[in-house]
C-alpha cells in the first residue's frame, strides 16, 4: 500500500456496515479503489464479496428490508445521499453478473437497450457506439453478420463477452464484474480476462472471482475478505507473495476449512 | 426515485386493489339489496321457512326449500365427482407415462372449459329423457339429474387441484417406501394419498363451492319446483336457479326483488366460508410439506 | 402375500383407469351429441341472417355478434386491470400485508358464484350507474368475473420472469418502469396471452353474469351501440330452451348455438393450453 498516493482514488468505502434484515453481512469496510487500475475481490462463499461490490451500483437497492451504513464516495460524493439519482449512477457503474444474461431479445436490441432507455432515437449514433463497443469487447468479428440473431443462440462464452459491451455502450466509467468466468469453459475465460486487462485503459474495473490464478493474473489491487470483514488489501503482487495477515496465507494456500 | 416512477407504483397500486373494490361493492350490494327482504319476513323465517311463494298472495319467502336443493344436488355431484376426479387424478399422477400425460390434462382441461350452459342443454336434451326412462320417472329433469350433470362439471376442478396437491408429495418419500418394499399401489395408499390428504381435501371444498354456485345447468335440468326434496328423483330448484329464473319477473324494488339478493347473500356467505376452508386447509398443508405459502 | 399384493395393485389400477376413462367418455358423448345433431343447422343464413318467425327460422347472427362484443368488452375491461395488479404484486409490493389482503381478494373474487356477479352487475351497473340492460353492463360484469383469472395467470408469467433480467436491466442505467415495460412484460407475453385466452373462453359462456345485465332474448336487429342490449349465444340457448311454442324445431337450432359455443370455446381454450406447453418446454 506504500505507492498508494501515485494513484487517484475513484471510489472510497468509508466505514460500511450492511444488514440483510438482521444479519449483518458487512462489518466495517473501508477500501479504496483506484482509477483504471483492476481491484480484485477475494474470500470464501458467503463472505460478503457479492454484497460489497453490488453496493457500488446500489443493486442491493432491489433487496426490500436491507439496510446500510457509512458512506461509499465515488469521485468524492457519497452515492447513498438523498439526492443521488440512482439511474445515473448506474449509467456511470457497469455490471457484468456471473451467469450471462443476455434479454430474449436480438444482439442488436441487447447491445442498444441501454441508449434506447436514454431516449437516444439517433440511429447513426446508436449505430456507431454499439459497434464500437462491440469491437472494444473483441466481439465484433465473430457476430458482425447476425446482429439480429437472438443473443440466447450465442455461446456462454460469446453471450458474456455481449453483456461485457452491452455495458460499455452506455460509458460507464466504473465496470462492476461478479464472477464472470465462473460458468465459462477456460478458452472463454482466458479471453475475458484479456479483454478486462485491455479495457482498464479506459474503466476503473472491480472484480469478483473465486479463481485465484485469475485474481493474479488480472489484478492490480486485491482484497480479502473474511465473514463480512476485509481482512487485508494490497497491491496483487504483495499480497500474494507476502500476506500480512495468517488467514490470507491459508486462504491463498488453500489451507482453509 | 423519480417523481413519475412514484406515480407510476401509487398509480399501479390503486388499481391493483381493484379486486378487493369489487369484492367489497358485491358484499355492500346484497347486503342492501338483500336486507329489505329480512324485515320483512325475518331472518330465521326467512332461511328456515319451509315455504316460497313469492308470488301468490299473500307471498311466502321461505327459502328452506332452495337450500336443501342446492346441498341435495351438490352433495350427490360431489358423490360422483369425488372418487372420478380424485381417481383420474392418481391416474394421471401415478400409472400414466409422459405421453399419456399430454394427452390427458389438456383434455381434462379442456372439459373444465366447457360452459355451464352447454352441460345443462346436454342433459336437458340428453341425459334427462334417459334418466327418465331408466328410472320410469314422470320427467327426468330432477336432483339426480341434476347432480350427475354437476359431478361430471366437477371432475375437472377436483382432478387438477388433487393433481397440483400430489405433485408436490416429495420424491423421497415414495422413493424411502419403495425402499422398504412396498409396491406401488400400497405406496400409493400409504404413503402418497395421506401425504397429500389435506391437499386432496382442498380439492373436495373446492369442488363443493364451485357446484354450488352453478347456475345455468341446474336451472335446466333439476326442474324447478321449489320443494323440499323427497327424494333424489324429485324435481327442485336451488338457489342459483331462482335467483336466475324469478330476477326477470321480480318488480324492482319489491320484495321478491330484495328476496332474491338476500338468497344471493345467502349463496355467497356459503360459498365464501367453503373458501376460505379451503385456503386454510391448503396453507397448511404447504406449511406441512415445508413449502412457502 | 406377494400375489395377494400384486392382485391388489391390480384391481386398484384398474378402478383408477376406469375413473379416467368416465371423464373421457362423458367428454366425447357430450362433443359427439352436439356435433351431430348441431351440424345439420349449420348454413350461412344461420351465421349471419337475424331469428325469424318468432325463433323458428332464420339464424343466429345478432347472437354470435353480441357474444363476439361482450368478450372484447370484458377483456378491455380486465386486461388493464389484471396484468397491472400482477404487475403490481410482482414487481413493487413489498412481502406484507397489503399483498396478503389483493391475494385474499383475488382468491375470493374468484370463488365467487356466477349468478351472483349478475346480482351485482344489476344493482350497481344497470340501476345505480344507470348504464341499463346494455353491452356495456354485461362486459363490466364478465369482466370483473375474469379478472381473478387473468390476475393469476400473469402473476405465474411475470413472477417466472428470471430475476437476472431485472438486474441486467437496472445496471444498465434503465428505470423500473422502463425495466417492467422493455424486459419484464414482454417475457412474460405468453404466460399473459394464455391467461386472456381462457378469459375469452369463459366470457363467451357464461349465462348468468348477463342475464340481468346485457342480455334480450329476441332482437330483429344487431346491437347498435354499447347501450343497447344484445342477444347472446348462451343466453339463445337457454331461451330456446325455455320459451316459445315450438320446442322440437328451437331444440335444433339449439344445438346449432351449442355447437358454435362449443367449437369457440374448445379452439380457443385449445389454443391457450398448447401455448402454455410450449412455452413449459422453452422454460425448460
Ligand atoms: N438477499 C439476501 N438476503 C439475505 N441474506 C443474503 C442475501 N444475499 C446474500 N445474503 C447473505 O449475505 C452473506 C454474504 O453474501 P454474498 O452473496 O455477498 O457472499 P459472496 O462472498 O458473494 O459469496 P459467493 O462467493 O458464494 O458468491 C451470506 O451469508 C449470504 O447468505
Ligand atoms: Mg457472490
Amino acid at each position: 500500500m506504500d505507492n498508494n498516493f501515485k494513484e487517484t482514488v475513484r471510489v472510497k468505502a468509508d466505514n460500511i456496515n450492511f444488514f440483510y434484515g438482521s444479519k449483518k453481512a458487512l462489518n466495517g469496510i473501508n477500501m479504496n479503489i483506484y482509477a483504471n487500475k483492476v481491484t480484485a475481490l477475494i474470500g470464501p462463499s458467503g463472505c460478503g464479496k457479492s454484497t460489497f461490490l453490488r453496493l457500488i451500483n446500489r443493486m442491493n437497492d432491489l433487496v426490500s428490508s436491507s439496510r446500510v451504513e457509512g458512506q461509499l464516495l465515488l469521485d468524492n460524493k457519497n452515492i447513498f445521499d438523498k439526492d443521488i439519482d440512482v439511474v445515473e449512477l448506474r449509467r456511470r457503474v457497469g455490471m457484468v453478473f456471473q451467469k450471462p444474461n443476455p434479454f430474449p431479445k436480438s444482439i442488436y436490441e441487447n447491445m442498444a437497450y441501454g441508449l434506447e432507455i436514454k431516449g437516444i432515437k439517433d440511429k447513426k449514433y446508436v449505430d456507431e457506439k454499439v459497434f464500437e463497443s462491440l469491437k472494444k469487447a473483441a466481439l465484433w468479428d465473430e457476430i458482425k453478420d447476425r446482429l439480429n440473431d437472438s443473443a440466447l443462440r450465442l455461446s456462454g462464452g460469446q453471450q458474456q463477452r455481449l453483456c461485457i459491451a452491452r455495458c460499455l455502450v452506455v460509458e460507464p466509467e466504473v465496470i462492476l464484474f461478479d464472477e464472470p468466468c465462473a460458468s465459462l469453459d477456460p478458452i472463454s475465460t482466458r479471453k475475458i480476462e484479456e479483454l478486462i486487462i485491455e479495457l482498464k485503459q479506459f474503466y476503473t474495473i472491480v472484480i469478483v472471482t473465486h479463481n485465484m490464478q485469475q485474481a493474479a493474473r488480472v489484478s492490480d489491487y486485491t482484497a480479502f475478505m473474511y465473514l463480512g470483514d476485509l481482512i487485508e488489501f494490497g497491491q496483487t503482487e504483495k499480497l500474494f507473495t507476502v500476506p500480512k495477515d495468517k488467514r490470507t496465507e491459508e486462504y491463498l494456500t488453500g489451507k482453509f476449512g | 426515485m423519480k417523481i413519475s416512477e412514484k406515480i407510476y407504483k401509487n398509480v399501479f397500486m390503486v388499481v391493483a386493489f381493484s379486486s378487493l373494490i369489487f369484492l367489497t361493492g358485491i358484499v355492500l350490494v346484497l347486503f342492501i339489496e338483500g336486507l329489505p327482504a329480512f324485515s320483512v319476513t325475518g331472518i330465521l323465517s326467512f332461511i328456515f321457512g319451509k315455504s316460497w311463494y313469492p308470488t301468490s298472495t299473500p307471498p311466502e319467502f321461505g327459502i328452506m326449500p332452495l337450500i336443501s336443493a342446492s346441498f341435495v344436488v351438490s352433495v350427490g355431484a360431489m358423490l360422483f365427482a369425488i372418487p372420478v376426479g380424485i381417481g383420474s387424478a392418481l391416474y394421471i399422477h401415478e400409472i400414466a407415462g409422459e405421453k399419456q400425460k399430454m394427452f390427458l390434462k389438456p383434455i381434462i382441461e379442456l372439459l373444465g372449459a366447457i360452459p355451464s350452459i352447454i352441460f345443462g342443454f346436454f342433459g336437458m336434451v340428453i341425459v334427462a329423457p334417459l334418466v327418465q326412462k331408466v328410472f320410469n320417472l314422470s320427467t327426468g329433469q330432477c336432483a339426480f339429474t341434476g347432480a350427475l350433470i354437476l359431478g361430471v362439471m366437477a371432475i375437472p376442478v377436483v382432478c387438477s387441484i388433487a393433481e397440483d396437491a400430489l405433485s408436490v408429495v416429495p420424491k423421497s418419500f415414495r422413493e424411502a417406501s419403495f425402499a422398504l418394499g412396498a409396491n406401488r399401489w400400497q405406496t400409493l395408499l400409504k404413503v402418497i394419498i395421506p401425504a397429500a390428504g389435506s391437499g386432496i381435501s382442498t380439492a373436495i371444498v373446492l369442488g363443493i363451492s364451485r357446484v354450488m354456485g352453478e347456475t345455468m345447468t341446474v336451472l335446466l335440468v333439476t326442474g324447478g319446483a321449489a320443494q323440499i326434496p323427497n327424494s333424489i328423483f324429485s324435481p327442485v330448484r336451488p338457489m342459483t336457479s331462482t335467483i336466475a329464473a324469478e330476477m326477470g319477473e321480480a318488480a324492482v324494488g319489491g320484495v321478491h326483488f330484495h328476496a332474491l339478493f338476500a338468497i344471493g347473500l345467502v349463496l355467497f356467505m356459503i360459498t365464501l366460508v367453503l373458501n376460505m376452508i379451503a385456503e386454510y386447509i391448503g396453507r397448511k398443508y404447504r406449511v406441512k410439506l415445508g413449502l412457502d405459502v | 402375500m406377494m400375489i395377494k399384493a400384486v392382485n391388489a395393485q391390480k384391481l386398484g389400477f384398474a378402478a383408477l383407469f376406469a375413473c379416467i376413462i368416465i371423464a373421457l367418455l362423458v367428454l366425447g358423448s357430450l362433443i359427439y351429441f352436439i356435433f351431430s345433431n348441431g351440424i345439420s343447422s349449420f348454413s350461412w343464413t344461420f351465421f349471419t341472417d337475424i331469428p325469424r318467425k318468432s325463433m323458428t327460422a332464420g339464424g343466429v347472427g345478432p347472437a354470435i355478434i353480441g357474444t363476439i362484443y361482450l368478450v372484447l368488452g370484458s377483456i378491455i375491461v380486465s386486461v388493464p386491470l389484471g396484468v397491472i395488479t400482477a404487475i403490481y404484486l410482482c414487481e413493487y409490493s413489498p412481502k406484507n400485508v397489503i399483498v396478503n389482503i389483493i391475494r385474499l381478494s383475488v382468491n375470493n373474487l374468484a370463488g365467487v358464484p356466477s349468478v351472483v356477479f349478475g346480482l351485482f352487475g344489476l344493482a350497481v351497473f344497470v340501476k345505480l350507474f344507470n348504464f341499463h340492460v346494455s353491452i356495456l353492463s354485461g362486459s363490466l360484469t364478465l369482466g370483473i368475473l375474469i379478472l381473478p383469472g387473468i390476475i393469476s395467470a400473469s402473476y405465474e408469467a411475470i413472477i417466472a420472469v428470471p430475476q437476472s433480467l431485472r438486474e441486467a436491466s437496472y445496471a444498465l442505467g434503465a428505470t423500473q418502469i422502463q425495466t417492467i415495460g422493455r424486459i419484464v412484460l414482454p417475457s412474460a407475453l405468453p404466460g399473459i396471452l394464455t391467461g386472456i385466452i381462457l378469459g375469452v373462453g369463459r366470457a363467451a359462456g357464461e349465462t348468468a353474469p348477463i342475464l340481468f345485465t346485457a342480455a334480450t332474448f329476441y332482437a330483429r336487429s344487431y346491437p347498435s351501440s354499447i347501450m343497447s342490449d344484445t342477444m347472446a349465444l348462451p343466453y339463445h340457448i337457454y331461451v330456446l330452451m325455455t320459451e316459445g311454442t315450438k320446442p322440437e324445431i328451437q331444440k335444433m337450432i339449439a344445438y346449432g348455438c351449442a355447437l358454435i359455443l362449443l367449437i369457440l370455446v374448445l379452439a380457443v381454450s385449445a389454443i391457450a393450453i398448447y401455448l402454455r406447453q410450449r412455452q413449459r418446454r422453452t422454460y425448460g
